[in-house]
Parts: C-alpha cells; structure tokens; sequence
C-alpha cells in the first residue's frame, strides 16, 4: 500500500515538472502554429543559469529569478528576430529553426558548464521528509505538487479570466479573426512565446534539485513533454494537464516495475491514442 | 538531369577513386550511403510534404539487424542484408500506421517520439545491442562473390552500385502517376481526395518505400563502418538527414545526394578542429531556415535567374 | 424519361444534420436533385451551404440523416470513394495546387479518374491517353495557351476556370459548384456562366451562388437555406416573389421581384 502511494506521489510529482513543459509548448503552439523544439533547450538553460547563480550568491530564490529572467530573453530574442523572419504557415522551417537553437543551446551549455550531470540544492526548509499518514513523503516533491497546481491554476484563471485570457483563446481560434478584431497579434504573440519560456526555465529549476540537469537532458525532457501533448492534445491546457498527469504516473510506475519496458508504458498508450483520436483527448480539430 | 548528365556523373564517380587517397575514398563511400538515405527521406517529404523527424529510425533499424545477426546469428550477406530491409520494411509499415493520420507538427512529433522509442532500446537494452557502447566487429560481406568486400575500393563500388541503382528506381517512381500523385497531395491534399485519390493510402506506400529505402542505406552502413551505436537511431541523426535534404533542395531527385556530401564533408573537416560540431550544425539550421530555406540548388536557381533577368 | 416509373435522385439528402460544438449549423435538410437537373442553393452567409457541400463530399460526418448518389447510400464513404462514384466539387477558396502549371494540373485531374494512377514503376508518359485528355480539356475550355503557367502566376478569373476544369476532368456525373463566381469581375462572371451553360445537360448541378443574376439564369429550381435550415424551394420565379425569402435574403425592397 505505502509502495502504491509513494509511487503515485511521485508520479503526479514528475507530472507536474512536464505540465510546466506541456504548458508552454501547447500555448505557443496554440497562439502561434509554432513547434518549439527549443522548449527542452528552455529547461536545462534555467537549470545551469540557477546553478551559476546558486553558486555564486547562495540565494536559490535569486538563482531562479535570474534561470528564467536569461530564458525568458533568449525566448523573446527567438520570437522576436528569428521565427518572425520566417514565412507564416509553414511548420517544418520553424520546427527545424527552433531545432537548430536546441541543438546550439545544447552545445554551448555542454561547454561552459561540462558534462557532468548535476543537481541543484533544495532549499533549506524543504528539505526535510514529511509524515503523510502510513507514508514519509520527501516535502520538496510536495512542493513540486503545489508548484505545479498553482501554475495550473493560475493559468486556467489567466486563460478563462482575464482580458489576455481571452484574446489568447480568441488567436488559437482563428489568428485572421483575432487580427481583424483588433487584437495585436504580435505582442500578443511575444508575450505567449515569453510565458512559455518562462515556465520551461521554472520546470528546470524546480526540477533540478529532483532530476538534476546533464547532457541530452534537453531530448530527454522534450520528448516526454511531445507525448504529454500527443495524448493531451496540442493547444488545450486541459490536454496538458491531464496528458502530463498520465505520463508522470505512467513514466513512473513503468520505471519502478518494468525498468527494461519503461518505454512502452508510454509509448502504449501514445499509439492508442494515435489509433483512436489522432489529434489527442482535448485537440483541436485537425 | 539529363541521361546523359547522369550517365557522365556515374562515370565520374566511377573514375575519382584513382585520385583519392584511402581515407577520402572512406569519405566519398560514406557520402554516397548517406545520400540513399537522405533521398529516401526526400521521397517523403520533397515530394509527398510529409515532415518526419524520426526517420533514423529505418536507417538505425537496418543497420542493428544486419549488425545483430552478422555478429551473434550468422554472417551470411544476403540473408543479413534481406533480414535488415525487412525490418525496415515492418517498422515504417508499423510506424506509417500510427503516425500518417498526422499532420504538420503533430506528424513531427510523433515521427520523433516513435523513432526514440528505438533509440530507447538501443540504449537500454544493453544485453541486446550493447547499449551506448554500440555494436562493434561487423565484418564486411562475404557476398558469394569470387573476391572479398573487404578492401575500400571494391566496397565503394559496391555502394556506388545501389545508390546509382537506387537513384535510377526513384527517378522512375518520381515521374510516374504515383509520383505525380505524391506530388499533388503535398500542393493540396483536400483537392486530391475530391479527385478521387486515396490520399492516406499513396502517403503510406511511399512512407514504407521510403523506410526500405532507409534501411537499405542502414545496411550498407553498418557494413561500411564495422560498427553501430543508438547514435543512428537518435533525434540529431533525424535531423542530420532532414538538413541533408533540405541544403540540397527538397523535391529535387539529387539534391539530397548533394546535400549529404556536403556535411558528411564539412563534418569531416569541423570535427578535426573542434568538438563544437553540434553548435556548428545547429547554427547551419538556423542560417539554412532563414536564408536559404530552397537549398543550395534553390540558391543557385535564384542566382542564375536573377542575372538571366 | 416513363413519368410514371420513380427516377432515382441523382443526389439526395434526407434530415441531414450537423452540429459543431453547441452550434447547429444545419438542420434536418432534405433536398433532392433529379438527373441533369440544375439546383441552386441560396442563402445568406452563414446559412449552412459550404456545411452541406462538405457534408455531401464527404470532408466532414454529418451528425445525423443520410446522403445518397445515384441510388446508393454514400453516407458513411470517403471522399474518394464519392468522387469514383461521380461526385465532383469545386471549393469557394480556389483550391489548386500553386507550384504545378495548368497542364500538371489537370494531367492529375484526369489521372485521378483513370486506373493508371497506382503505376508505380512506369512513367507518366507512357500514358498517352492521360495528356491527350488533359490537352484536349484545356482546347476545349479555352486555356490551352496557359497551359504551362503555373496554376499560382494565373489571373484569379482563370484561376475559377482551371477549378471548374479540374472538377469535369473526372466526368462525374453530379457536380457541386460552390461559388463558381465569387470574386470576379462582370466579364470574369459571364464568361464563367457561360462555361457553366455548356456543361454536359446530363450533368446534375449544385449551385451555391451569390449573384442572383447567374443564379436564377441557370436554375431549374432554387433551394433557399436559412440558419441551417430550408427556408423555401421552388422554380426561379416561384422564389423570387416569396416574400420570406425577400425579407432575409434580398433585403427588404427588392420583393418586388
């Protein structure tokens, strides 16, 4: 019972580190028709600048805000100067653009700070384990947990809520509607492309303590954040949740009792939804 | 190209050995493998539109099979080489089942997940493949033949052989009403239907065609190199032939080719340099995309239509 | 035709019904066309027409009722399949395909209605017949001289003519015409009414117009759409002086017909 539980923990705990990801890939894809393969280059980037900074000044909290200040610019620059010079509507010459700056990103990391996979300090008060009735559960995987619901939530409210919420919704439907009514697609785009970023380089950091971050970290994480979106559906967070909630658990539960087949108890129930529902439980039409 | 121009090409190709030292006829063999694959990746989406970010996944799979069986089952070419294309065969046919009822991204990134599925266990299974240490002591085929395989020379004419073969049978298929099909299904799919075409149906021929094709170069490959790691199935060789493709000139039957040769060369030459291959590699996406997204045949199409003009 | 034994329809729908979401965007419409007849379905925006165009070639389910072709049900078969059994379609956004020329263009046209087109080890020219066909539709309908531009370089008033072309190609038997004229100028639109009147009298043709002029010109009879559902139908006249039809459609004071 307690194994059960403690594997379920920690699988919603993952579960959220890849909605973080999720999260940001789908709404720029949602706003933007843009696949950005730079997200997993997002992640680690926050992880290493954390690091450095942790090093540096022991204030985790300052290491965070610089992790995703510097990923936030490097999204911004990317939207910006790069993925606006090319030709709209087609998608294999942003994919491979944004492939290209995961590829560099990923190289100029593996430089500067080498190829040992490292971690990042938990801060002090949670470091301690907590009694959650029959089990004692590590309090920075909760931690995680709440990060995670409260980035789901403030993002459900920002989306249905708010003024931005809506011309979001308004551009994922039809980019020429929203345009024609006024919206400014083109900050609105910049903002979308920033947000994602930014939630990226948190995932990193808040992961890094758990995960910590190496080489190939970035393939790693992108890869699971694509089957988050195949099942969940590109451009819903509804689909990012509850597609990164099953893959947490599902990535969990498979490493823990088939560690040879843990990739099939992904890949699974990816090609059943591929088979029934191509464009995932909550898509947008194709 | 002309059959005359194809003709002059092969007879070139058959003659530049002679003026190549040993290791640059090793570089020319392997521009020319990587070449099949990079066409059978244009056969995809040059021609049919389709964007796959996973097609290492046929390639790797030819390359493990005959790799496998060579050195743990038996070393029989033909039967290893049959074994391989098979393979390859059975998992586009799979993998074209699961991913063609895609589109545009979402097509990309299943293509990808389902080729990392692969490269999972290549590396994980390390009882099987050998895991990151790859799968070494390939011998090179014994095919039958009255002399062995085994020196350079006669391999690379081994490997000119299929690609120009492989080169000829894609010109056919290009130009024929299933090729022209692709095509139109790549302009407008929507009207394809309405035409009375089954468009999932030619999409899915040419994606196996294409995994064969794939693994047919993978074959050639793990013979050549002695040698195979999950660095043939990873998302970087993917994107390599994606790059290979596109530098060439999508669409176009050699382009591809081209486009191989250049960065197996320029690989060549950057890796004795430094070990930043990836960073320069990726810059060449990002200046490939924005400056030159046609290729370099595009880029010379443009040159020389602007001075016509 | 013996009046009294019952035609087949060339193409019929019965309750067709489609809903996206919470929005009903046809209603159980029931309509019928008979053989080398001449319908045109008019409406304001938003009235359901594309909706049912789609629904009939088959792009998009209907939520409910069932379609028919030339007696057979065709509700739940691809859009191929509708297309082998007669059925061709031109789109209201011209649907070519831009880096082919007019010839490529209706070479796959024709091909698409021909065996030949699973050939894959044979080039397209050892198909004479297939170019013969094209060439001869391209004499036939006046753009012979366009041939070898690409379909992107054309004026968009041939650019209607090469979709019109690229829809007969197949020879279907029912041909769905969604706005055929929009977008042209008045030399543009009478030289695609004309095409349109020397279309094969056996062919049974769906109309969606928004020039009333060409509409009523063509029709034998006229089917009104209304937010999703049929509002009136009759002959042109009959049409023209129903005055809910002037109301929603015409526009208050043209009931005077």
């Amino acid at each position: 019972m307690t194994f059960w539980a403690f594997q379920v923990l920690n699988g919603v705990s993952f579960g959220m580190l890849l909605f973080l990801l999720a999260a940001g890939l789908s709404l720029i894809y949602g706003v933007m028709r843009i696949l950005n393969l730079a997200h997993g280059s997002y992640y680690v980037l926050g992880a290493y600048v954390a690091l450095s900074v942790v090093r540096a000044t022991e204030s985790l909290l300052l290491a965070a805000a610089a992790g995703t200040a510097v990923v936030t610019a490097v999204g911004i620059f990317m939207e910006r100067v790069l993925l606006r010079r090319l030709p709209r509507g087609e998608e294999l010459p942003q994919a491979l653009l944004t492939f290209g700056i995961l590829l560099i990103v990923g190289d100029v990391s593996l430089w500067i700070w080498g190829g040992t996979p490292q971690t990042l300090p938990r801060p002090e008060i949670l470091s301690q384990s907590v009694r959650l009735g029959p089990i004692v559960f590590p309090s920075y995987r909760l931690f995680v947990i709440g990060a995670g619901l409260a980035a789901g939530i403030g993002l459900w409210a920002l989306q249905e809520r708010t003024r931005l919420g809506a011309m979001v919704r308004a551009a994922i439907d039809d980019a020429e509607i929203a345009r024609a009514t006024g919206i400014d697609v083109s900050r609105l785009s910049t903002a979308v492309f920033a947000l994602g970023a930014a939630l990226a380089a948190l995932g990193g950091i808040i992961g890094g303590p758990l995960l910590g971050v190496y080489p190939g970290a970035d393939f790693e994480i992108l890869l699971l954040a694509f089957v988050v979106v195949i099942i969940g559906g590109l451009g819903s967070l509804k689909g990012a949740f509850v597609g990164a909630l099953l893959v947490g658990l599902l990535d969990n539960f498979g490493k823990a009792l088939f560690p040879e087949f843990a990739l099939f108890t992904i890949f699974a129930p990816m090609a059943l939804i591929l088979a029934v529902r191509p464009t995932g439980l909550f898509g947008a039409r194709p | 190209m002309t059959r005359l121009g194809a003709a002059a090409g092969v007879v070139a190709l058959s003659l530049l050995p002679l003026a190549l030292t040993s290791y640059q006829l090793g570089l020319l063999t392997k521009m020319l493998i990587f070449g099949v694959f990079a066409m059978s990746l244009n056969l995809i989406l040059g021609y049919a539109g389709l964007p796959s970010l996973g097609h290492a996944a046929y390639f790797g799979v030819g390359a493990y099979t005959v790799g496998l069986l060579a050195v743990k089952v038996v070393d029989h070419f033909w039967l290893d080489a049959a074994a391989g294309l098979l393979a390859a065969a059975l998992t586009a046919a799979l993998f074209g089942l699961l991913a063609l009822r895609a589109h545009g991204s979402y097509l990309l990134m299943i293509t990808l997940a389902l080729s990392q599925v692969l490269w999972g266990i290549a590396f994980g299974w390390r009882w099987l493949t050998g895991g990151d240490d790859g799968l070494p002591g390939v011998p090179r085929p014994a095919a039958g033949l009255p002399f062995s395989l085994a020196d350079g020379l006669r391999f690379y004419y081994l490997v000119l052989v299929v690609f120009a073969l492989t080169a000829a049978a894609l010109h056919v298929v290009v130009r024929s009403p299933f090729g022209r099909a692709l095509v139109g299904i790549r302009e407008n799919e929507r009207r394809m239907e309405v035409l009375g075409y089954d468009t999932w149906l030619y999409k899915y021929v040419a994606f196996v065609l294409a995994g064969v094709v794939a693994g047919l170069a993978g074959v050639l490959f793990v013979y050549y190199n002695g040698f195979v790691s999950p660095v043939y199935l990873s998302i970087v060789f993917s994107a390599t032939a994606l790059i290979m493709v596109i530098l060439g000139g999508a669409g176009t039957l050699l382009g591809p080719a081209l486009g191989s040769a250049v960065i197996v060369f320029l690989e060549n030459v950057i890796s004795a340099h430094t070990e930043r291959w990836l960073l320069v590699l990726g810059l060449i996406y990002v200046a490939l995309t924005l400056f030159a997204p046609e290729g370099l045949l595009g880029l010379v199409a443009r040159w020389t239509g602007r001075r016509a003009s | 035709m013996d009046g009294t034994a019952r035609v087949v329809s060339a193409l019929a729908v019965e309750g067709l019904t489609r809903d996206f979401g919470g929005l009903r965007a046809l209603d159980r419409v029931t309509l019928a066309a008979a053989p080398g007849e001449r319908v045109v379905i008019l409406g304001p925006n938003g009235a359901g027409k594309t909706t049912l165009f789609n629904l009939v070639t088959g792009l998009i389910a209907p939520t409910a009722g069932r379609i028919s072709l030339l007696g057979r049900d065709v509700t739940r078969l691809a859009p191929h399949r509708r297309a082998r059994l007669g059925l061709g379609r031109t789109f209201q956004i011209t649907t070519l395909f831009p880096r082919l020329d007019v010839l490529e263009s209706v070479l796959l046209a024709v091909q698409g209605a021909d065996g030949a087109r699973f050939t894959l080890h044979r080039p397209v020219s050892a198909f004479p017949h297939l170019r013969e066909r094209a060439r001869a539709l391209l004499d036939e309908w006046g753009l012979a001289g366009r041939a070898h531009v690409p379909t992107r370089q054309l004026s968009y008033g041939e650019q209607r003519q090469v979709e019109l072309i690229l829809a007969l190609a197949g020879r279907p038997r029912v041909l769905l015409l969604d706005e055929p004229t929009a977008g042209l100028s008045p030399a543009e639109t009478a030289a695609v009414a004309a095409m349109i009147r020397r279309f094969p009298r056996d062919l049974t043709l769906l109309l969606i117009e928004h020039d009333m002029d060409v509409a009523l010109d063509l029709a034998d009879r006229v089917v009104v759409l209304h937010q999703g559902r049929v509002l009136a139908g009759g002959t042109p006249d009959e049409v023209r002086k129903d005055a809910r039809v002037a109301e929603i459609y015409l526009g208050v004071d043209d009931a005077r017909g």
